[in-house]
């Protein structure tokens, strides 16, 4: 994983940048998926994984992974889902709206040095969206020829499976996706039941594999041990960690998990046994 | 303690009754000078403009959860240890503005705060405050994201350092090699020597022995009425010095504390001090080197909007709140994160301690609990002291 880089000096790092909202996406009740477009200066492309402070004008500001690669429009894509008053005024935003945008910030997945093995992507509710940007690289290239990447998607329900036209594209690329819900009404057809139940049918080359995994804290757990339990060494799994962001700089304090500060020392953390202890004490 | 040959070349000698040159000095470079003052009891960082105004035989009790001052009638001018205040206010305001917007034809003008800084001046700092100074620093402006105010007001800074003759019970500098004397860190440092048993005695022999640690401080300590100190006046100091640190108490060793706290995670220990502890934050505001700030906005009616940044603390619910609800729920677990960032986790962030061991949170704690006997206690055992005062 390669680590943030740092602001040119003189950047009043806590100062966002003007963005216009240009697309707008529902993708579920409760997520909104927006393109935003720079005002006048843009933030540095920045990699799957890595996230930025988007600010909600009077509202505050909020961690929002990208959720998608960086492209040639410089445009950025956020998926965000509404549970508070900045996420909600960022999901109610319209076309044309103003936001603010600072980073891109924190590790990403490293999707560079993957690709020749298997790679298993598990991603649980809103965690898809850190996950978008490292399927759409491991799917272009695994169209021309990388290697196999395996997608398990874990939603509350059918209504709740966002990114669909991201996976309708992933499946089209040849990614194997299943989605599995924990509730479905009668008639539905796909899968039911937790995402773990998913991992041992998807048929990846367990010694070859690097995972990837995003998700509730109980879900990254019970993942990477069901990965572990089928044999993915411990080091090849990388998670993505959440606590409470207020700079995203390595300055406020409020995002520590122990020894890390999850904005520079993660979001995307490499599975270890140090890891492993600090996720099961409570309230770390 | 050794005393280099370079050490009496360094060192000038300053009369008590020429102190008032150093707050000229001070001014006439464009500083706004800071000094001990008593305000509500409690010596404070005030604004001052001359040594009259310093608190003259003011010497204080701290222990655990108290802290008294009284009037010893004497003439010395720094015979206090370290008050509530701390050079953090100084790099890190408890309140500061991050931004201004305002609505602009269908946008809005976003102007980033200022982060130019006005020059001050702290005369009366003491060691284990510059020494958390360097530690801020290594957090606030060390990283890959410098806070552009804290590092304006850093260069404007400029300290004057007193060591410490008359430490509190509550001190522990020498556990962590920051005190009593400080070797660097500050611009001017000195030591008050033969303070007059009486106030308005005679002020004779009462005088400071002067180093500069830096170049700005050499050229203001160049610019004082001193004179060549004798090997005399630095044997003075070292006596003090040497007093001072036998009457400081030893703590454990912060390497056994930091290993034992994370080896005591789930310890029993936590509980039986968050039956104690109020949660209150008091800690970590008198804290010199605790660092959290939150973010928050407000808007008027006309549609501009100010951004804050200002002080949080780890006590509070919120600091660890996400969508599922606060991590720390607890006050065990919030507790645990505090002494277990301060002499644990700080040192794989930073590659520093963050304790300095000056002792505020001892002092300033409502109900007296003593971070450093329950942390040496937890990561021995796994209990609390049980040495609170309720
Ligand atoms: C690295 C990272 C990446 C994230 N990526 C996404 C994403 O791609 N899409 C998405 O929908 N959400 C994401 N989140 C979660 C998102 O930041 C929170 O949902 C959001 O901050 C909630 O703020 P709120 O005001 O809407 O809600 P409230 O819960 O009411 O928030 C009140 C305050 O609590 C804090 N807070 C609450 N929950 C969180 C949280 N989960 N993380 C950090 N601070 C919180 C905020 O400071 C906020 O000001 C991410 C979080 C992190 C740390
Ligand atoms: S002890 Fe608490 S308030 Fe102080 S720096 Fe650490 S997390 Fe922040
Ligand atoms: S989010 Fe502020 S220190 Fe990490």
């Amino acid at each position: 994983m390669t680590n943030a880089s740092s602001a040119p000096a003189g950047t009043p790092v806590l100062v966002p940048l003007a963005y216009r909202v240009v697309a707008r996406r529902h993708e579920t009740a409760d997520v909104t998926t927006l393109r935003l477009s720079p005002v006048a200066d843009a933030v540095a492309p920045g990699r799957p994984g890595q996230f930025n402070m988007l600010s909600a004008f009077g509202v505050g500001e909020a961690a929002i992974s990208l959720s998608a690669a960086p492209d040639a429009t410089g445009e950025v894509q956020h998926t965000i889902r509404d549970v508070g008053p900045v996420s909600h005024a960022l999901c109610t935003s319209a076309p044309g709206d103003l936001v603010g945008v600072r980073g891109p910030f924190g590790t990403d997945w490293g999707v560079d040095d993957l690709g020749y093995g298997d790679t298993v992507v598990v991603a649980g509710g809103i965690g898809l969206a850190p996950l978008a940007g490292a399927i759409d690289v491991l799917a272009e290239r695994r169209r021309y020829g990388g290697g196999r990447v395996f997608v398990a998607v874990g939603a509350r329900n059918p209504d709740q499976v966002m990114l669909r036209a991201e996976l309708g594209r992933w499946l089209a690329a040849g990614v194997r996706v299943r989605v599995t819900v924990d509730a479905a009404p009668a008639g539905f057809t796909g899968g039911v039941g937790l995402v773990t139940q998913l991992l041992p049918g998807l048929g990846f080359d367990p010694a070859r594999t690097t995972a990837l995994v995003c998700g509730p804290e109980v879900m990254i757990r019970f993942s990477v041990r069901a990965l572990v339990d089928l044999g993915v060494p411990p080091g090849a799994v990388r998670v993505s960690l959440e606590r409470n962001m207020q700079c995203g700089t390595a300055l406020c304090g409020h995002c520590q998990l122990g020894p890390l500060l999850l904005c520079r020392d993660g979001p995307v953390v490499t599975w270890n046994d140090e890891l492993a202890t600090l996720l099961t004490e409570n309230e770390r | 303690m050794r005393l280099d040959p370079p050490f009496l070349a360094s060192a000038r000698v300053l009369a008590a009754g020429e102190l008032d040159t150093l707050f000229a000095a001070l001014a006439a470079r464009g500083y706004e000078t800071l000094a001990p003052g008593v305000r509500d009891g409690v010596i404070r960082l005030v604004p001052a403009s001359g040594a009259a105004e310093l608190p003259a035989g003011m010497h204080d009790r701290q222990a655990p959860g108290s802290y008294a001052l009284e009037d010893g009638g004497d003439g010395e001018l720094f015979g206090y240890a370290v008050g509530p205040d701390s050079l953090k206010g100084q790099l890190l305001p408890p309140h500061q503005s991050v931004l201004r917007a305002t609505p602009d034809e269908g946008g809005l003008r976003i102007e980033p705060a200022p982060t130019e800084a006005a020059r001050v001046a702290v005369v009366g700092a003491r060691p284990c405050e510059v020494a958390a100074t360097t530690v801020l620093e290594r957090v606030l402006i060390g990283g890959a994201y410098p806070d552009p105010g804290a590092a304006a007001r850093r260069k404007a800074l400029f300290v004057v350092a007193l060591e410490c003759r008359r430490p509190a019970t509550t001190c522990r500098c020498t556990s962590f090699g920051t005190g009593p004397g400080l070797e660097h860190g500050a611009d001017l440092v000195m030591i008050e020597l033969d303070p007059p048993p009486k106030r308005g005695g005679d002020p004779g022999a009462h005088r400071f022995l002067v180093r500069a640690q830096s170049p700005a401080g050499a050229e203001v300590l160049a610019a004082l009425p001193t004179s060549e100190a004798t090997r005399r006046d630095a044997d003075r100091r070292r006596d003090a010095l040497g007093a001072a640190t036998r009457a400081i108490a030893a703590s454990s060793n912060p390497e056994v504390v930091a290993r034992g706290l994370l080896g005591h995670i789930e310890a029993p220990g936590w509980e039986e001090i968050a039956s104690r502890c109020l949660s209150c934050g008091n800690c970590t505001m008198v804290c010199p080197t605790c660092f959290c700030t939150e973010v928050r906005d407000r808007s008027d009616l006309s549609g501009t909007l100010e951004r804050e940044r200002r002080w949080s603390s780890c006590f509070e619910v919120g600091h660890s709140l996400l969508t599922s609800g606060p991590v720390r729920r607890s006050v065990a677990a919030r507790y645990r994160q505090w002494a277990t960032h301060k002499l644990a986790t700080w040192q794989t962030q930073f590659g520093t301690t963050g304790c300095v061991g000056c002792g505020r949170c001892v002092t300033w704690c409502p109900v007296g609990i003593d971070l450093g006997a329950e942390a040496a206690a937890l990561a021995g055992t796994g209990a609390a002291s049980r040495r609170g005062t309720t």
